[in-house]
């Protein structure tokens, strides 16, 4: 018979759980092989190469401009990102300059994309949270508006193949400007309303402040870059400190978090919705008419060398690395994932924490596997 | 705008107090022996003027004669970049010391590289394949593959 000083004394030990390759709190096909103590998380193993196509290579037997539809399907979320990225890297490698209208429509589609991928960034962190679907569905709502100003342009709702090396693979439709006006005002009017409902939400303030904190200073030697460096206190952003294409000439801030927190990745996404916005407004006022491509030689023939190209995409640092031999493919052609190198820090920063927060955390973090794996 | 600092200018530097670690310099790069990669590695992280502190990325390019790694570097501080670069001329068994220790964020990327490319990185502290399964024949970022 088991006395009951028997039972208080019971042995327990530490066990590991498998969260993913399929579960949804993994945002896709990726896995935590986490070691719990009870409900503490005492390590994670994080297990990668479950959507691994071996983009890279493959772009080894490609032309420059057959690689375009590839990147499309690396961070899936925002393609219109990925795209923008590889060209500039292709045109810095070519030397190609691309037209000012070709400039401003790219920047409004990457600042669009954005704004996409923060209502997912943001909805499906609040899911996390336990806000079960009522605020992702009237994100999805909002980025529903934004597809369809996409599949304007491209004909694409998912995997846009827009840009091109040069500028861009079709003309502005005339319907499109005034459907872009109207859906700005609208956004902005709806994050106000979505921003008042959930700034102050003591559920996701309980569950999400103080949760996960990420230092500056490990969140700069870990590579992270994008909200979660952001909110870590680095006003380090893309647009401001390297600008690419012709972002210097737009006003606009860059929101930055104070802890470091789960909150504050959360409040840097909204707080860059409002941003984006603005940035898009300008670059309407201003767009100016002409060509939407240079005269690039078909096929593309970029000289002996390499180049290195980032953008600052929703997630972080997107960048492309080229090197071509003066074929007509690239001889190596590496992307510098942003999504992989922001789950760098994950291990620190879950572990002590309840498996409900682990969630909470890598949901803040935003990432694709598409992009993790390639 | 980043600022590619002069590779002239920074391996005049480092030739200072690590002589013979440059084995070539040029405009925005250097190239530095392998042995040397993590003394430099700390010297351009640790020196306040170089302040670099931020790893954007590790690549590599197989170039048949050898493999050449790449590591681009920023200062956040300075808004300066440098892209420091390894060779490894042993296809056999090409390896290099490991930047962990000094940059947090060339974890995952080093494990890519020795999955996909076949360098191994010495001091890594979980030196296995990232993407493909343990077993797996081969390393497809490799020119071995000729149609």
């Amino acid at each position: 018979m088991t006395t009951r000083s028997e039972v208080m004394t019971l042995k327990t030990e530490p066990f590991a759980v498998n969260f993913g390759p399929v579960h949804p709190s993994t945002h896709g096909v990726f896995r935590m092989r986490a070691v719990l103590d009870g409900e503490v998380v005492l390590d994670i193993e994080p297990v990668f190469g479950y959507l691994h196509r071996g983009v890279e290579k493959l772009a080894e037997e490609r032309t420059f401009t057959g690689f375009i539809p590839l990147t499309d399907r690396l961070d899936y979320i925002s393609s219109m990102s990925n795209g923008l990225a590889y060209v500039l890297a292709a045109e810095k490698l070519a030397g190609i300059k691309v037209p000012e209208r070709a400039e401003y429509i790219r920047v409004i589609m990457a600042e669009l994309q954005r704004i996409a991928n923060h209502c997912i960034a943001v909805g499906a962190f609040l899911n996390d949270c336990g806000a079960f679907f009522t605020p992702f569905l009237y994100l999805f709502r909002e980025r529903e508006k934004i597809i369809d100003l996409f599949e304007m342009v491209s004909g694409q709702r998912l995997t846009y193949n827009y840009m091109r090396i040069g500028g861009v693979s079709q003309d502005l439709p005339e319907e499109f400007l005034p459907a872009l006006r109207k859906f700005v005002d609208q956004m902005a009017r709806f994050i106000e309303e979505y921003d008042f409902f959930l700034k102050q939400n003591e559920v996701l303030l309980a569950r999400a402040r103080g949760v996960g904190i990420l230092s500056q200073e490990t969140a700069i030697n870990c590579g992270i870059s994008g909200p979660v460096l952001r909110a870590s206190g680095a006003a380090w952003d893309l647009r401001k400190a390297d600008p690419y294409s012709i972002y210097n000439r737009f006003d606009f801030d860059i929101p930055v978090g104070a802890t470091g927190d789960s909150y504050d990745r959360y409040r840097v996404r909204v707080e860059e919705i409002r941003q984006s916005l603005r940035i898009i407004r300008q670059a309407m006022e201003q767009i100016p008419g002409g060509p939407v491509m240079a005269d690039v030689p078909r096929p593309l023939h970029p000289p002996t060398g390499e180049a290195y190209a980032h953008i600052e995409s929703p997630k972080g640092e997107l960048g492309f690395y080229l090197v071509s031999d003066g074929s007509i493919a690239p001889y190596r052609c590496h992307v510098r994932p942003t999504s992989l190198i922001n789950l760098t820090a994950l291990r620190e920063m879950v572990r002590g924490w309840k498996v409900a927060d682990m969630i909470i955390i890598f949901g803040s973090i935003d990432i694709t596997m598409g992009e993790v794996d390639r | 705008m980043t600022i590619a600092l002069s590779g002239k200018d920074v391996a005049g530097r480092i030739e200072k107090s690590l002589p013979g670690a440059v084995v070539e310099s040029g405009t925005g790069y250097i190239i530095v022996k392998g042995d040397s990669l993590p003394a430099v590695a700390r010297l351009l992280k640790e020196t306040p003027e170089l302040d670099f502190d931020y790893l954007n990325y590790i690549t590599a390019v197989d170039y048949f004669d050898f493999f050449e790694v790449i590591y681009q570097l920023t200062s956040l501080a300075h808004n300066h970049s440098l892209v420091v670069k390894a060779r490894c001329p042993d296809r056999r068994s090409p390896s290099l010391p490991s930047v962990v220790s000094i940059w947090q964020g060339a974890d995952f990327q080093e494990r890519e590289l020795y999955d996909l490319m076949g360098i191994s990185f010495e001091g890594h502290p979980n030196m296995k394949r990232i993407f493909l399964w343990e077993g797996f024949d081969g390393h497809p970022l490799r020119k071995d593959y000729l149609k």
